[in-house]
């Protein structure tokens, strides 16, 4: 069998948080849960987003580490700061474009998403993974995914300027070959915003 | 004598609910100590397959079971923590006794038990045998439900025998068998991902049914459209290509007015109906006067939403129809279920790959636990108890005289009335907690207080329990075995993963010995839950839910199997009806006409909301369970009042605010979450919390006349702003019903 990758569906979530508990679970981490899970913005719609460590190729976490404390394995896996070498600047917090690593003050070192490493290296899935019961977070082949999604997988992503290739993928509509992230205007125009989608009572009116 | 014994915030401090949220033995596990016990959750009627590690006794923890087909490997946040309910501070490992004014003290068994058999005596010689009344569960296993059937009928005697999926599956099945002659989900879950167009009314998939999700995911990969009926943008609606915000009652006249634009626009299939069905110019009539406009008043939604609806589904290749809750609680339950089902006979697109009609099961074994004899005009396979020839049949299996099975007994509604007005005295319950789950709760834990004598098994003491005078303390899932029924109408094994701690014992042996004390010693003398089910088999052999082909080495092997399975070589029957077949004996599907009707309370100038009421993802029924785990407490930790800005506006209520919530009835107050996903005429409160956050405290106690299941989606309240409350329930932890 090939290797199985990490793939992210933010279509499929439903935000049942089952990935947030079995994080809870690993034996890495077993009682704190790393994955986080956003929800969009409750008052407007049920959307929710669950976001792992993406595992970058070339880890900015890592890069702008003054305490050289965050390593990638060789497998691709980029791992919790070494708790020895951690000193708490947080530069990894700030500097991470998914805004995935916490400095864990209980635990005096920052902690992540290591893709339940004690499960993956050994050939299992990872814990959000195994039970997502809505295959928002996948962990399968490039073949299988491929077979079985309308979108496709991608794993190149621009940041303004700055260019990011992980090792997590994300399925996109199929005209897509890279995410940009432009910079976003934080309060837009009211005339900006898009009507809004999921307001039952605008459904119920218009086309009245 | 069954008031409560006892102050609620000391029963509470004895008793809990109390948080449970670090493991057995800690965060670190000792994985060579350990082993992996195939089993099933013990929550949905999904029933996902799962794997417990054990460790002296002790469940720890769990691991995905990746190759169990149903759900491989997938989990809902209940499914993760269930394991937290072991080793768990309150569990109840002793008989208890009530003491007027100082709650309960532990009891050695055979007091207990004598007391039991005593009190049942007294009560039967003086009251009568229906006098003694059983509450059973649709989350016990289906040896369990087929042995308090036939301890109520043979060593009670009492025809006031019912069960908790009376609020659960009801509507439901009574539809089933009256349209397709049997009460099971037609096809099984691997034909949803083959349907072109699937249709899903009142059902919150995303919470309540969360590994059906992938399977309408991959429909949706595979090119379906997916259409959603519910008075709330649930998780699943968010992306489906068309949503219906339906107002509460008004399911019916979208799917008349469906079959409407079908018949008009020739979307059915009359060669189907000609060969295959009966009734259906009485049901074309019916819906003659549901135009879209007619429907769409009824329905509270545009005209064209139903106009676009049938345009997906009309003349579509294949289909795939579920439903659950959302239509079936209600006064008129069962029509709704009918006309859902009238579209699928009616497009011929049934009993084939990707043709399908399926009902999302809500309990553990709410299948199975309505088939094996513990409904109130039920016998087991599925056999009525007013039927001379069913009444024989299991008169024989069970070796008693016909006569001596009662007759139909009440269900569950009117039984608690029957105890309200003094005609039932004495109650034995297992695995049902009418104090939270029935609705009018006021008047519910009234009637409980009422009994002269109660006695509750359960794990852990449930708000119901502390009416009790004497509770006896049973097994959870994983504490013994036995086979459950799914959603599909796979029968699957459970396997036992540790003992009962301290004195608590199997829930079946506890049945059993009470049967002996009663003089019955030798009909309900089983070694083991398999032998229990080795009768069970016997006893549905010819009746619809057929099992007798089936062992447990059988389920085991084949990851579960079908019924219908009437001999030892039979494969099941994962897909009924194929070729046409139905259930009636003239192989027919029966169409019935239903015309729409205003629910038993609408909205008025007095209460003008409609409270409409549901589950959340991370609690399960009256949550004497989930509001038992930590984790699961974290992610909802207390009931709130959704509703739209519009309306939160007119009553001068912010996000997070404190409301009273009030009916003719009872009232609650929660917090408010103000949320555009919900109709403005509707507010939404879940219902797994007891005392003043019961949603069920509003609730109606109005019944379909034909299920008997209760209204709980439509009610009529008013709401107002108030303070945070700061009496002695309100102050307790939210998980014992408080409020922060």
């Amino acid at each position: 069998m090939s290797q199985r990758e990490f793939f992210i569906d933010y279509s499929r979530c439903i935000g049942c948080q089952a990935c947030v508990q079995a994080c809870a679970e690993c034996d890495t981490h077993r009682g704190t849960s790393m994955i986080h899970l956003e929800t969009i913005e409750r008052l407007d719609s049920v959307q929710t987003a669950p976001q792992v460590c993406m595992h970058c190729e070339n880890p900015v976490c890592a890069r702008v580490c003054p305490a050289d404390a965050i390593k990638k394995t060789p497998d691709g896996v980029v791992q919790s700061s070494l708790k020895p070498r951690c000193i708490a600047c947080s530069n990894c917090v700030v500097s991470c474009p998914f805004g995935v690593p916490k400095y864990m003050a209980e635990f005096e070192q920052m902690m992540k998403c290591d893709m339940c490493y004690d499960r993956s290296s050994v050939g299992k899935k990872p814990m959000c993974a195994a039970v997502c019961p809505s295959g928002a977070l996948t962990f399968t082949t490039m073949e299988e995914i491929q077979r079985t999604r309308r979108g496709i997988p991608v794993n190149s992503w621009t940041f303004g300027e700055e260019e990011v290739k992980t090792k997590v993928y994300v399925m996109v509509p199929r005209e897509v070959d890279r995410v940009n992230v432009d910079l976003i205007q934080i309060a837009p125009t009211p005339s900006a915003l898009p009507a809004d989608p999921y307001d039952v009572a605008l459904m119920l009116e218009v086309q009245q | 004598m069954a008031k409560l014994s006892d102050t609620i915030p000391n029963l509470v401090q004895h008793f809990g609910p109390t948080l449970h949220s670090i493991p057995s033995g800690g965060w670190t596990r000792n994985p060579q100590d350990e082993k992996l016990v195939k089993t099933h959750c013990c929550f949905c009627g999904q029933q996902c397959g799962i794997q417990l590690r054990v460790n002296n006794n002790k469940v720890v923890g769990f691991e995905p079971w990746e190759t169990f087909p149903f759900n491989k490997g997938k989990l809902c946040p209940k499914g993760v923590k269930r394991y937290m309910q072991d080793e768990h501070p309150d569990r109840l490992k002793m008989p208890l006794q009530r003491i007027e004014g100082r709650g309960f003290e532990p009891l050695a068994w055979e007091p207990a038990m004598q007391r039991v058999v005593s009190e049942i005596r007294r009560i039967q010689e003086r009251y009568g045998k229906d006098a003694f009344a059983v509450l059973t569960g649709a989350s016990l296993t289906n040896e369990k439900a087929y042995l308090m059937g036939k301890f109520a009928r043979v060593a009670l005697q009492t025809a006031n025998i019912d069960y908790n999926g009376r609020l659960c599956m009801v509507s439901a099945g009574a539809a089933s068998k009256k349209i397709f002659g049997i009460d099971r989900s037609a096809n099984p879950w691997s034909d949803i991902p083959k349907a072109k167009v699937i249709l899903i009314a009142g059902a919150n998939v995303a919470e309540t049914a969360p590994i059906t999700t992938d399977y309408l995911w991959q429909a949706r990969e595979n090119g379906a459209k997916l259409i959603i009926l519910d008075p709330r943008m649930t998780p699943i609606a968010r992306n489906a290509d068309l949503f219906i915000p339906v107002r509460p009652g008004g399911d019916m006249a979208i799917f008349n007015g469906m079959l409407h634009i079908m018949i008009e626009r020739g979307w059915i299939d009359r060669e189907f109906i000609a060969q295959h069905t009966s009734g259906f110019d009485a049901v074309a009539e019916t819906v003659r006067k549901y135009t879209p406009d007619f429907a769409a008043k009824i329905a509270g939604v545009p005209a064209d939403m139903i106009v676009k609806v049938a345009e997906l589904w009309g003349p579509a290749p294949t289909s795939f129809l579920l439903h659950a809750r959302g239509i079936e609680h209600h006064s008129k339950g069962v029509d709704n279920c009918i006309a859902a089902i009238n579209l699928v006979v009616a497009s011929g697109r049934i009993g084939r790959e990707g043709c399908g009609y399926a009902m999302i099961t809500g309990q553990g074994n709410g299948q199975g636990g309505r088939e094996q004899g513990q409904k109130c005009d039920q016998l087991p396979g599925s056999r009525d108890i007013s039927n001379p020839e069913h009444r024989k049949y299991i008169a024989g299996v069970w070796g008693v005289p016909e006569e001596s099975i009662p007759q139909k007994g009440l269900s569950a509604v009117p039984l608690v009335e029957a105890i309200h007005d003094g005609r039932i005295k004495g109650l034995i319950s297992i695995c049902f907690n009418p104090a939270v789950s029935l609705p009018d709760g006021n008047f519910v834990r009234e009637a409980l207080s009422k009994l002269e004598f109660y006695v509750n098994i359960d794990f852990f003491l449930s708000e119901s329990g502390r009416y009790a005078d004497i509770v006896l303390p049973g097994s959870l899932m994983e504490e013994d075995e036995g086979t459950t029924t799914n959603v599909e109408g796979r029968v699957i094994l459970h396997r036992k993963a540790v003992s009962p701690p301290g004195e608590a014992r199997e829930d079946w042996k506890i049945l059993c010995d009470l049967a002996g004390l009663l003089g019955h010693k030798e009909r309900f003398s089983y070694a083991s839950p398999k032998e229990i089910f080795e009768e069970l088999r016997v006893a549905s052999k010819g009746g619809t839910s057929d099992y007798y082909g089936m062992s447990w080495e059988r389920i085991d092997e084949n990851n579960g199997m079908f019924w219908p399975c009437p001999e030892p070589g039979h494969p099941g029957t994962p897909r009924l009806y194929e070729g046409g077949k139905f259930g009636h004996p003239d192989g027919k599907a029966h169409f019935m006409p239903v015309e729409w009707r205003p629910s038993a309370e609408m909205p008025d100038a007095e209460y003008p909301i409609i409270l409409t009421t549901g589950r959340v993802v991370s609690h399960f029924l009256s949550g004497t369970q989930t509001r038992r785990i930590g984790a699961l407490m974290d992610q909802y930790p207390q009931p709130r009042c959704e509703m739209h800005p519009r309306l939160a506006e007119q009553l001068g209520v912010s996000d997070g605010g404190f409301v009273k919530v009030e009916s003719r009835r009872g009232q609650i107050v929660v917090r408010a979450l103000v949320v555009k996903t919900i109709r403005p005429d509707t507010v939404f409160v879940p219902y797994h919390w007891p005392l003043d956050r019961s949603a069920n405290n509003c609730t109606i106690r109005a019944i379909d006349p034909v299920s008997n299941i209760p209204e709980f989606k439509i009610c009529a309240v008013r709401i107002s702003k108030t303070d945070q409350p700061t009496d002695e329930i309100a102050i307790l932890g939210v998980e014992a019903g408080g409020i922060r």
